[in-house]
């Protein structure tokens, strides 16, 4: 790493408290040299719910995977509590999320078995759950809705369980930011309604969070803060007020493309900040203004 | 039937079946849950390389063979990690590279004989030497240490590997961990069981185990006592039929696995009888969501607009009083509902 480190976006306060949950300047991610997401500055503080907008094949996932160090960083910075992400090992305190497809049913586990494997990291090599690990498991399970499902074969559960079951496993580290890849892909109304409800409850109190979606809708009400990622970089960010009040433009510009070419007019939209995706200077200088 | 414990061999025989119907399904259980059940016959395939070295230079072919089965585990290992689509080819290479240079060196050696290709490749029961024995035993140990160790992290990594590599865990570590116990419990079952048809002493017991367990750590646990079943058996039936070990120990487990799947049906179709789920319901039932939970045998009902909804896999059952005394009483509860429906489904 570099001696002498770039000063951060905001002074860290002595106490150690201020320090963002996350913080990337300058950063980009991908594989070998090509780069999917490049010239990203984020920074987020403890307490915000921070959804990340974009359209399939924006980078919005690339964006968060690189964050959790499942894709290469390429360039510039990227800190998680303070630590460069190279460096850092405090694994339990990211809670992930995935989306579901990752997860193996190929053979039987109940939910509370999977739950228990969000808590390997507070154990040892030769230990096995703890009073303490087996309370916390209980608890994330009933956070999430699924205590009455805790013996239940995941596979047999709906889309929307199974994701509550992801949750309450990032829930079981007892992480300090859950970061979530689409959680209300491809899962019905009712089981939105439930998982915006779960995403209340834990942002009531004070989880800070990292929603990769490709629809805000389900979770307008519990969202602080709005990341818009289209083609690989970060386009817009602000709060959601900000955002609900440009989201027509914003949403025109950035999520219903289908719409913008029948009409012959994607990317020049009148009433725009800037015609076009905004580009990176332009971020730090609004989020610049909303800190003053 | 006693008397075939009087053999010295024969107890040699059973000894290495129980060892091995206990662990290879205990390795074979994260194979399942990675998709790889076939790996173990391509590391048979690899240690038969091994067991013709041995023969070649008048060493023993267990421990060539584990060598050789391990180096093959940890290189399958390193190749997937690659994730190039080559990588499937290049596990053709290894394991059909390695038979075919068991196969070539054997005939070549001068302890080699067709016979003994045969006793390999298929198992016998009389081949287990003495000091065979406690190769096996300590193999097995390190095969019974290494999956309770690691129990816990190898679930972890087959069931989410994207999660485990985010939260820290030792992926590739662990994932050359359950090739290397696989490579063991190979060499483990390549007398009895023989190095063509030790994956299906992985496998088989697993897959009949899926079939009823309700947990991971339970068909854990029956798959390695239908391993042990088969085992056992399948050497008893061996010795007193005289046919192969090998052949017949996965036969044995293939019908465990038959008696287990008609015998799952048959209660499907007893309990489907008894089981009402609710129709539609997009409400979800939880802590507070209004509806009063009441303790009910093992689980809680919500009660909800006159019916107790009890949660099942992804949906609710009805729970109503009537159904339930039908269940448990078999019927003859005096009450019309249940008589009516027995009555229209009794008839013809």
């Amino acid at each position: 790493m570099l001696v002498t480190p770039v000063p951060p976006a905001s002074a860290p306060a002595p106490d150690g408290t201020d320090v963002p949950v996350l913080a990337l300047r300058d950063a980009s991610f991908g594989y070998g040299d090509r780069a999917v997401v490049s010239d990203a500055f984020l920074q987020v503080e403890r307490g915000e719910v921070v959804a990340v907008l974009g359209a399939n094949g924006s980078g919005k996932s690339t964006l968060v995977r690189g964050i959790l160090g499942l894709i290469d960083q390429l360039s510039g910075e990227v800190e998680l509590f303070g630590v460069p992400r190279r460096s850092f090992r405090e694994h339990t305190r990211v809670g992930y999320v995935p989306q579901r497809h990752t997860l193996s049913t190929s053979v039987r586990a109940t939910a509370r078995e999977i739950v228990a494997t969000g808590r390997l990291g507070h154990q040892g090599w030769l230990g096995r759950s703890s009073r303490e690990d087996r309370v916390v498991i209980d608890r994330s399970l009933d956070l999430v809705g699924l205590a009455d499902r805790a013996l239940t074969d995941v596979s047999t559960l709906s889309g929307g369980q199974q994701r509550r079951v992801l949750i309450a496993r990032a829930l079981a580290s007892e992480p300090e930011v859950l970061v979530m890849d689409e959680p209300t892909a491809g899962v019905d109304a009712a089981n939105q309604h439930v998982l915006a409800d779960v995403l209340a409850r834990l942002a009531a109190r004070g989880v800070t969070m990292i929603v990769v979606t490709h629809e805000l809708e389900a979770f307008r009400h519990v969202v602080t803060r709005v990341v818009v990622v289209d083609l690989g970089r970060i386009t817009w960010q602000g709060p959601i007020d900000e955002f609900t009040a440009h989201a027509g433009e914003l949403l025109h510009e950035h999520h219903t493309h289908h719409h913008d070419d029948e009409l012959g007019a994607r990317g020049h939209r009148p009433g725009l900040p800037t015609s076009g995706p905004l580009d990176p200077p332009a971020h730090r200088n609004h989020r610049e203004e909303r800190r003053a | 039937m006693l008397d075939l414990l009087s053999y010295d061999f024969m107890q040699r025989a059973l000894v290495a079946a129980v060892l091995v119907g206990l662990v290879a399904p205990l390795v074979g259980i994260f194979l399942i849950q990675r998709r790889l059940s076939l790996i173990g016959d391509g590391m048979g395939h690899v240690a038969l390389a091994g067991v013709a070295i041995g023969l070649l230079t008048n060493t023993s072919p267990v421990w060539a063979a584990l060598v050789l089965a391990v180096a093959a585990a940890v290189v399958v290992e390193l190749i997937r990690a690659g994730g190039r689509t080559s990588g499937d080819v290049a596990l053709a290479l290894i394991f059909y590279g390695g038979i075919a240079l068991g196969v070539v060196i054997i005939a070549k050696a001068p302890g080699g004989t067709p016979a003994n290709l045969t006793a390999y490749l298929f198992g016998a029961i009389t081949t287990v030497r003495p000091d065979d024995l406690w190769v096996f035993a300590a193999l097995a140990l390190v095969v019974l240490l290494g999956t309770w160790l690691l129990r816990p992290r190898l679930f972890a990594v087959a069931n989410d590997e994207e999660y485990a590599r985010a939260s820290g865990m030792p992926v590739l570590p662990l994932n050359i961990a359950v090739g290397v116990l696989t490579a063991v419990t190979v060499v483990v079952s390549m007398r009895i069981v023989g190095l063509l048809l030790i994956s299906a002493l992985m496998i088989v017991p697993n897959a009949a185990a899926q079939l009823f367990a309700r947990s991971f750590a339970s068909a854990m646990r029956w798959a390695s006592l239908i391993g042990l079943v088969a085992a056992v058996g399948g050497v008893v039936v061996s010795y007193e039929a005289d046919t192969p070990s090998g052949g017949t120990i996965v036969l044995l487990a293939i019908g465990l696995f038959l008696l287990v799947a008609v015998g799952v049906t048959l209660r499907g179709r007893v309990r489907s009888r008894v089981h009402a789920s609710v129709s539609r319901h997009p409400h979800e039932h939880g802590v507070d969501c209004g509806h009063p939970a009441v303790a009910h045998g093992d689980h809680v009902d919500y009660l909800h607009d006159g019916h107790r909804h009890a949660p099942h896999e992804e949906h609710y059952d009805e729970h109503d009083q009537r159904a339930h005394q039908d269940e448990h009483e078999g019927g003859r509860h005096l009450d019309p509902a249940p008589l009516g429906r027995q009555g229209r489904k009794g008839r013809p």
